[in-house]
């Protein structure tokens, strides 16, 4: 596997983790913030932050990948 | 005629004649009626996934959850999400395979990939028992909100007949075309009536979204956590329905097919990128659907929290605009799937197992006469027997997730062949029926459908890398 797809794979399995992986841990109403119980929070913050993700995904895919098949 | 009833009939008749339009000055061969000539640009694509995916269950679903169950509702937002981030991986070399081999369908993968007609019978098979549910819960949906929302001045039924007739003529003009262009339409009135109400209603009633949340905390603290006022949908419920339907989600053919409509595969992986922004106005849904259930905690039927809301709070033409908004809304979906399930029908049982010589006129042809069959059919099923296929449409969900091991090992393990997937999905399968069936669903705490996932995976890898020896 080249290392931008690799590298690509590790962040998309952020959401994942976050999203899935890591429930049992943030359901819960405390701490409140920006009004909005603790558990809507999160699943709210990640889902804005996975189109950055993927776009960091994106790149570093554009960015390694290329640079290997110049190399190759 | 009141004003609310001009405004959901106009809209209505506008989307079909956008629709209708759509097709115009376009020579309408298979390749443009399905996959629309594999012309779509980023903003066509986006527009049309959103069209397909954001239906009316999100709209009256979510805000009814949010109503009647609390924080399970949050699943929804969670499994697009996941979706979208495996579709960045899974979509752009799927077109590509799409592109090179010319495929239209999903059973098209599966017979290209692995070389068995039985294979793709079989997908198509599933694809349409799943899909006719889901159509159904659309046009059920549709009658629902129009008669809502026209206060009872047209009924369910004829809603229902009048809009669905209408959607099926402009698929038959226009094929994909025409559900791209109607979803244009439908999200800029989907996010008119989301944006008004849901920052409105918490507004009027609370004095804003902070406020709301705080009044729930007090009153009901445990609506807003798993497994809020359910007893069964906890944290492993969520946990394994949002993977089940997050890898499911493009399993669905019409989903499935209409990344093949793309212009390149990079417009598929820039669409992944931008997709989970539209998961954000889901936000707004489930906040009518808790305000209502601070402000009208007693009504009979949570699904109509939404409409219920807005009946007390707006006048009557903007309720007649939510409706139309609605009614749009269910007939973009509703499109899809019936020109999915007819194409299906020809291309893969007519054409492969009936007369493999048929050409693809003969196809397109009979795509179109089994696309009259199919309204026919569905109309009489949703205007007769409303209620006895919504049962179904959790098997279509448990039944199209089976598809995923046999798209991601056909893409991505050139090892697995036809008997490996072949074997899974009928285990899969097999699993879900018997677990459903013997009201073992969930099942220790975990959806039945992710269950037979599960256990289709095992036998597809393990017979997969049996097969090593064979070769």
């Amino acid at each position: 596997m080249r290392k931008g797809t690799k590298l690509a794979l590790l962040l998309g399995l952020i959401p994942f983790l976050v999203l899935v992986g890591a429930l049992p841990l943030v359901n819960r109403l405390y701490p409140v913030i920006l009004g909005l119980p603790f558990l809507l929070f999160w699943i709210l913050l990640w889902i804005a932050l996975t189109p950055l993700i993927l776009f960091g995904a994106y790149k570093v895919e554009q960015r390694f990948n290329r640079t290997d098949k110049e190399r190759s | 005629m009141t004003l609310a009833l001009v405004i959901i009939l106009g809209f209505i008749v506008g989307a079909s004649i956008l629709g209708v339009v759509a097709g115009r000055r376009v020579k309408m061969d298979l390749e443009n009626w399905t996959v629309g000539g594999r012309r779509f640009g980023v903003v066509i694509i986006w527009l049309l996934m959103a069209g397909e995916i954001y239906t009316t269950f999100t709209f009256l679903g979510a805000s009814g959850w949010a109503y009647s169950k609390g924080a399970p509702t949050f699943y929804i937002m969670i499994y697009g999400t996941l979706a979208y981030a495996l579709s960045f991986f899974i979509l752009p070399p799927l077109w590509r395979v799409g592109k090179k081999y010319g495929l239209h369908t999903q059973p098209d993968f599966f017979i290209h990939r692995y070389q068995s007609r039985t294979l793709g019978v079989m997908v198509a098979l599933v694809g349409v028992f799943s899909i006719i549910p889901y159509l159904q819960l659309q046009l059920t949906g549709l009658g629902l909100i129009v008669e809502v929302a026209s206060q009872g001045a047209i009924k369910s039924q004829w809603a229902i007949f009048f809009s669905f007739l209408l959607t099926s003529v402009f698929v038959y003009t226009s094929g994909i075309r025409g559900t791209a262009w109607v979803s244009i339409l439908k999200d800029i009135m989907m996010l008119a009536a989301v944006g008004i109400v849901g920052f409105g209603v918490p507004a009027i009633y609370f004095g804003g979204f902070g406020r709301m949340f705080h009044a729930l905390l007090e009153q009901h603290p445990q609506h807003l956590v798993f497994p809020g006022s359910t007893t069964h949908m906890g944290v492993g419920w969520v946990m394994s329905t949002v993977l089940l339907t997050g890898l499911g989600f493009y399993m669905w053919p019409h989903v499935f097919g209409s990344v093949f409509s793309a212009k390149s595969d990079r417009v598929i992986k820039r669409n992944a990128i931008i997709m989970p922004l539209y998961q954000l106005p889901i936000l707004l849904v489930i906040a009518v659907g808790l305000t209502a259930f601070l402000v009208l905690p007693d009504l009979k039927n949570g699904d109509l929290a939404f409409l219920a809301l807005v009946a007390k709070t707006y006048p009557a033409w903007f309720l007649g605009f939510v409706g139309a908004a609605g009614a749009v809304t269910a007939m973009v979906p509703a499109s899809v799937l019936v020109l999915f399930a007819s194409t299906l029908l020809s291309k893969n049982i007519y054409q492969s197992i009936i007369k493999p010589t048929a050409s693809e006129e003969a196809v397109m042809r009979l795509s179109r006469v089994l696309l009259m069959v199919i309204t026919g059919l569905a109309l009489i099923f949703a205007i007769f027997f409303p209620n006895e296929l919504v049962n179904l449409l959790i098997l279509g969900y448990d039944g199209v997730c089976q598809f995923f091991p046999g798209v991601v090992f056909g893409l991505f393990w050139p090892r697995v062949r036809k008997g490996a997937v072949l074997g899974g999905l009928a285990a899969g399968l097999g699993v879900v029926i018997f677990l459903i069936g013997s009201g073992h669903d969930p099942y220790l705490g975990m959806n039945a459908g992710f269950v037979g996932l599960v256990v289709n995976l095992l036998v597809t890898v393990i017979a997969g890398g049996l097969s090593k020896q064979e070769k």
